[in-house]
């Protein structure tokens, strides 16, 4: 009390009418008023920042929306009488779904091809990251592959014209001449090299980087003390590789690959590029007028030169393309979910005893200090120095 | 520690327990070069080709290797040499497109790169006289284009993007309906095919302007539909690093939400930010399908994103070769230059980008 009017003279002045304690009581109440109190800012903002997540599914909905919209005329139309639809790339088609069903086909079949080219040696590249490449080098190699991802689609289907194409050309005429009673490698082989397995091979590059950036994050968060204890039960690193880092990375790899089908589904310009397609269902991979289109490259192919309906036709295949990517994309991102789910129920102990028990039995090697034990040709065999740590132990009892 | 070694053993060279029934240290190496020499002595009877020496040499160098460790060592161990083969095989492989890809582009391109390339419009003139049509190259209206298309795109999906993020990890609660469904959304939109978000920009267009609905607008609203989801992501990820003490202290302290968001949380979290933002715009500078089905393409220059056709560089590249003009030479080599071009800025993105994560990186984290 003595003290106020002395230490707040001129505040006490400015607010006229209170004194200072009664001063300091006020400011107490507004104190618990304002954080009962929505701010103004804090309102704004947090409308905003929910506003903005709201967008994101108005925006989800509207590409379907408008996609529908446009799409509907031609796929209602009668494709055999309009005569916007039975003349230029749209013709000799009763109808949409005789229309999209190839270009479908291509679509899977393409991408097929890529991941069976892709898939293998993305994993691969991500292991050799993640388990293989010395600790210095490897973020560098990570570096390497992000570079891979970071360049443009359009890049690489330039650099499949000029270069995959003549590159496969032998391999193509070989295939033909000694396997050509395999359909796949049967027809009337190609001269310039415009095939669909020179496109899959651009997409297999362009798909790469996903599988192997997610594959190798999933690698890295193998927990160490289950592959410490692979080692140190005597597992080449690749046995510990099968027993502790694939059980555990399983979902991931297959939503990695999945991720990478989505992404090689709707990769446009490299097929357009560099195949020469015709709209039929053909597993053919080394001819020039049987590659089955894909329809993210015909749609590129034939947009300039449409209708009006045409267009319509082209927007509806591409509402087509929409729900297939859809589909692979949430089945892949339920099965990295539903197993993170189950591992959290199931606890720890759902994936480190069954697999290291499947061991061979009798190959346990002595462990080395822990540190040394992921260097390689370390884990020695058995026989001599299970002995000798027997030994060790009996000494130092003695 | 007498039993350990016990010094009864004959003399002469003692078969080490530590490397006995082992490949010696260097085995790998010598295999390897033992099989270059092989398949290159091999091929050089029916006729060398680089690509054929390098596979017979990985086959040999397997095969060997898988034959030397299971006669000295043991089947697990020739098992596990094979595999690291070939992990590092398939490695290789991919080092393969990414360098031949870049040499292509560079030895392709640097040619056709000059200062009247990059400052001139491209236009092709028809001489009436001797009925011929040259082509003078030029990239200004494409770079323009890109610039211009690139720049609104950005500026409509970081602010949506930024504010979803900041929605995701500091309003939502972790099992509220609306967090749950637009994470979801969000991992659904990074996998929208890049053509059809180019299809729903046209549809909308068309539908509101009607025909002629080609415009840079347009195309940098198809290119917002797949940028924002990946900056949602990444700076989803930057701000969830920001260790919550900060946050406790500061609401603590009794500052407002809105306060510790914008002064402490954003703050700590820029240099993360502004990285995943840049990596965001490096990604979509490159898209073709979206920005050709939404801009079309032109060979005039236009910077108006409102009103007419735009080109870009990843178009004036696929065009070059999709739709040549008179020219064809002429035009694959605009082509290749715009290539070029387009790859130095995704490459110069990607630099700034990893700068300044390095520079700004918060000190004491990770």
């Amino acid at each position: 009390m003595q003290s106020a009017p002395t230490s707040s003279a001129g505040s006490a002045a400015k607010a006229t009418g209170n004194t200072p304690l009664g001063g300091g009581g006020s400011k107490d109440s507004t104190a618990t008023k304002r954080s009962t109190r929505v701010r103004p800012g804090d309102f704004i903002f947090r409308g905003l920042s929910t506003g903005s997540a709201v967008l994101i599914m108005v925006i989800l909905a509207g590409v379907a929306l408008f996609l529908i919209i446009s799409a509907i005329p031609a796929i209602t139309a009668d494709w055999s009488t309009n005569s916007d639809l039975n003349t230029g790339p749209t013709a000799a088609f009763p109808n949409f779904w005789a229309y999209v069903g190839p270009l479908i086909w291509g679509t899977l079949w393409s991408a097929a091809i890529a991941l069976l080219f892709g898939a293998p040696i993305g994993i691969g590249i991500a292991l050799f990251i993640s388990h293989y490449a010395p600790r210095r080098l490897a973020s560098l190699l990570g570096y390497l592959v992000d570079l891979l991802a970071a360049v443009p689609s359009i890049v690489f289907g330039l650099w499949g014209i000029i270069v995959i194409r003549p590159f496969l050309l032998p391999l193509s005429d070989w295939l033909n001449a000694n396997l050509g009673w395999i359909p796949l490698f049967g027809g009337a082989v190609t001269t310039t090299g415009s095939t669909i397995l020179a496109g899959a091979l651009v997409l297999a590059v362009m798909i790469l980087p996903i599988i192997t950036s997610i594959s190798r994050e999933i690698f890295l968060q193998t927990p160490r003390l289950h592959e410490e204890a692979a080692l140190a039960l005597g597992a080449t690193r690749w046995e510990m590789i099968r027993l502790a880092v694939f059980p555990y990375a399983k979902s991931g790899i297959v939503s990695a690959t999945l991720l990478g089908l989505g992404r090689a589904l709707g990769e446009t310009m490299a097929i357009a590029l560099i195949i020469s397609p015709a709209i039929l269902v053909s597993v053919r991979l080394i001819t020039e007028g049987q590659n089955s289109q894909t329809i993210a490259a015909n749609i590129a192919l034939n947009f300039p030169i449409a209708t009006t309906l045409q267009r319509d036709a082209l927007i509806g295949t591409g509402l087509m393309l929409f729900v297939i990517s859809l589909a692979v994309n949430s089945i892949a991102r339920a099965i990295v979910g539903g197993k993170r789910g189950k591992r959290k129920k199931g606890g720890g102990k759902s994936s480190s005893p069954s697999p290291l028990s499947q061991l061979p039995s009798g190959d346990a090697a002595v462990s080395i200090a822990l540190d040394d034990v992921t260097r390689e040709g370390r884990a020695t065999d058995v026989d001599t120095e299970a002995h000798i740590s027997e030994d060790d132990v009996e000494g130092a009892g003695k | 520690m007498s039993v350990l070694s016990p010094r009864t053993k004959p003399t002469g060279p003692v078969a080490n327990s530590l490397t006995s029934g082992q490949l010696p240290r260097f085995a790998e190496l010598y295999i390897l070069g033992a099989s270059l020499l092989v398949s290159a002595l091999l091929l050089l009877l029916v006729g060398f080709s680089v690509v054929g020496w390098l596979v017979l040499s990985a086959v040999i160098y397997l095969v060997a290797l898988a034959l030397l460790s299971s006669v000295v060592e043991n089947r697990r161990k020739a098992t596990d040499r094979v595999i690291r083969g070939l992990v590092t095989v398939a490695f290789l492989l991919a080092l393969i497109p990414l360098i031949s890809t870049l040499a292509t582009v560079i030895a392709q391109g640097i040619g056709e790169i000059s200062w009247s390339y990059i400052t001139s419009v491209g236009a092709s003139t028809f001489d009436p006289n001797t009925l011929t049509v040259t082509q003078t190259p030029g990239a200004l209206q494409a770079i323009v284009g890109t610039l211009i298309i690139t720049g609104i795109a950005s500026l409509i999906s970081i602010p949506i993007g930024l504010f979803t993020s900041i929605y995701l990890v500091e309003y939502a609660l972790p099992k509220q309906w609306l967090a749950r469904t637009v994470t979801f959304l969000v991992d659904v939109m990074t996998g929208i095919p890049s053509i059809v978000a180019g299809l729903f920009a046209f549809s909308l267009f068309s539908i509101i302007v009607g025909p002629k609905a080609f415009s840079g607008f347009s195309a940098s609203v198809a290119l917002s539909v797949l940028m924002i989801p990946t900056v949602v992501r990444a700076c989803e990820e930057m701000l969830r690093l920001v260790p919550s003490d900060l946050r406790e202290a500061s609401l603590a302290l009794g500052v407002s939400k809105f306060a510790t968001i914008v002064k402490i949380v954003l703050p700590t979290a820029i240099a993360g930010l502004i990285t995943g933002i840049m990596l965001a715009v490096a990604r979509i500078i490159g898209e073709t399908a979206p920005i050709f089905l939404a801009a079309s393409f032109t060979d005039n220059f236009n910077a108006n994103p409102f009103d007419g056709p735009m080109q870009t560089l990843p178009v004036l590249a696929y065009t070059g070769y999709a739709f040549p003009g008179k020219d064809i030479a002429a035009s694959n080599a605009s082509a290749w230059g715009a290539a070029l071009l387009l790859v130095l800025l995704v490459v110069i993105l990607n630099l700034i980008a990893r700068v300044i994560a390095k520079i700004f990186a918060p000190k004491g984290m990770r």
